[in-house]
């Protein structure tokens, strides 16, 4: 079973001559690790806000976990099971103290009050916050912030969670610890992962990438195969990752290396 | 000599008497393109808000273009049309019903003539990329992101700043966004002969456009170089948690494990170069 199921999608906003979405297919199976990559107004956040029902499509289906996202009495059950995550760390945060801005979904839903100590702190220590229980949300880091922001997703137990540009906002530090508790949580404890981002370099880290334009799905395969498309990427203003470059180059010059999508690789097939 | 700050310190929170500035000596020339980096909270913004008066230190002497700054009664708005400041997402900022009157708020606020304002947003505007017909009159809250942040920038350029400090200009942009960006501080710079400042998390950025590289730790400016000798810093930069640009991380691990290769390039193209030269003379060796 897939845990979601794009069938055919279209979206428009209202008063927009064109589609900002046509003709979306794919499907996602629990534990995959999915990245998307595209210029701005190719229809990237779009398509995150169609997976957890903030819109809903105007032809096809979105199903998740066989729950079609057009029932409206599911809505909040769907949103239970997609987590989302957005841009910027001061938009997500609720509450003054960590561990209360965690538990407000639970409180939200009625959970028991022993389990949602037991939640929050389970979610605190996934994404390495615990020990910051009582901490101010304001006097955090932005990378910090973004974690809590995950925490607070972790705890409602989703199937999958749906990153909108996670690090647009931070720093390097900020943007490594972000990524590494992606990463922690898709290979460790096997939650699915959507990674909308303009960093080429994280999108290495999916199992596979969607490379949207025009409000459409143009490629999809693993970082490897969608890298090698360095001129397509280009042509539709994305970049490549600088070592993707640096070895393209290589290649054309004769020397002769597989496909590479980190330093390590590169570093490793030349020496 | 443009902008010159003498032993300047800054503390924010007499109480805790933690330094954000700690005893800042610095030299800015006419037509230099400088790149500041420095981990998150290590004075950068605090150090380019001292260059526009925006903050005035707590103890030390600033001049900007021969005029003494932190005297009292300074003349601020003459200062701050010397030096524009363009804050970190500064479409955070847009207010005004149309592009036109956004960009022409600044020029307005120094009583120009009618025409004036006009040829002054109409510059600006074109040097920022965007069409003058097309965007004068739409409300600057329906442009893309990019769009606003390019706004933002026209309506200090409209200024006519001879400093212009950018703060994290390309954070949230994609691609084709930063390019641009890359590309208008490029025509700034050359064509226009601005002075650039330009904080960045992104090496590339700093090593593709500055002519001198100022690092910041803790309040203290603790490399100040061309992007070839602060680069060369590999551990010092390490140890301040910032990140080498990847060409130079490439070119810094393969010299770890024992190639005989130059190290002070930040182009692809060099690099590539560099690197074939390496595996052609491995070659030969064989």
């Amino acid at each position: 079973m897939s845990l979601l199921d794009v069938i055919g999608v279209e979206f428009k906003y209202h008063g927009q001559p064109e589609p900002a979405l046509k003709n979306i297919n794919f499907k996602v199976k629990q534990g995959d690790f999915i990245s998307i990559i595209g210029a701005n107004g190719s229809g990237k956040s779009t398509l995150a806000k169609l997976l957890n029902v903030l819109l809903k499509p105007n032809k096809g289906d979105i199903l998740v976990e066989e729950i079609n996202t057009k029932e409206k009495e599911k809505i909040w059950d769907i949103r239970k099971n997609v987590g989302m995550v957005f841009q910027n760390p001061d938009n997500q945060i609720v509450a003054t103290m960590v561990e209360d801005d965690v538990a407000f979904g639970l409180e939200n839903i009625a959970i028991p009050s022993a389990e949602i100590r037991k939640r929050v702190d389970h979610a605190l220590k996934l994404v390495n916050l615990d020990g910051y229980e009582s901490h101010e949300t304001h006097k955090l880091s932005g990378g910090q912030k973004q974690r809590l922001a995950i925490a607070g997703i972790i705890a409602m137990e989703p199937s999958c969670i749906v990153l909108d540009e996670p690090t647009a906002m931070l720093d390097p530090q900020g943007r490594k610890e972000v990524i590494d508790t992606i990463k922690f949580l898709n290979k460790e404890k096997g939650i699915t992962i959507i990674l909308i981002t303009h960093f080429m370099e994280e999108a290495t880290v999916a199992d596979r990438v969607y490379v949207m334009n025009e409000g459409e799905i143009k490629l999809q395969g693993s970082p490897t195969e969608i890298f090698r498309e360095i001129d397509y990427l280009r042509s539709i203003n994305l970049d490549v990752p600088v070592v993707v470059e640096v070895a393209n180059g290589l290649k054309k010059e004769g020397i002769n290396i597989p496909d590479i999508l980190t330093i390590d690789g590169l570093v490793d097939a030349l020496c | 000599m443009l902008i010159e700050l003498k032993n300047v310190t800054h503390i924010y929170n007499q109480k805790q008497g933690i330094k954000a500035l700690d005893n800042i000596n610095l030299k800015i020339d006419e037509h230099d393109f400088i790149g500041i980096v420095g981990h998150t909270g290590s004075g950068k913004t605090t150090l380019v808000q001292m260059f526009n008066s925006l903050i005035k230190p707590t103890s030390g002497e600033i001049f900007v273009d021969g005029i003494k700054t932190t005297k009292k009664n300074v003349d601020l708005n003459r200062v701050r049309q010397i030096v524009g400041l363009v804050f970190q997402y500064p479409e955070h900022q847009l207010f005004e019903e149309t592009v036109y009157k956004d960009v022409a708020f600044g020029p307005n606020n120094l009583k120009l003539k009618k025409d004036e304002i006009d040829k002054r947003v109409k510059v600006a505007l074109d040097l920022a990329g965007l069409d003058f017909e097309e965007f004068k009159d739409r409300s600057p809250f329906n442009l893309s992101g990019g769009q606003q942040r390019r706004v933002a920038i026209a309506g200090v350029l409209a200024m006519r700043p001879r400093v212009l400090i950018l703060d994290e200009p390309s954070a949230g942009l994609d691609p084709q966004g930063r390019e641009k960006l890359k590309a208008l501080l490029k025509r700034l710079h050359k064509n226009y002969n601005i002075t650039i400042i330009l904080i960045s998390h992104r090496m590339e950025e700093i090593t593709q456009l500055s002519n001198r590289v100022i690092v910041m730790d803790h309040g203290k400016i603790v490399l100040n170089g061309s992007p070839k000798e602060v680069f060369s810093y590999k551990e010092k930069l390490e140890s301040l948690s910032l990140e080498l640009p990847e060409i130079t991380e490439i070119l810094f691990r393969l010299r770890e494990r024992g190639c005989d290769i130059r190290t002070d390039i930040f182009t692809v193209e060099e690099a590539v170069e560099e690197i074939t030269k390496l595996m052609g003379s491995q070659k030969d060796a064989n």
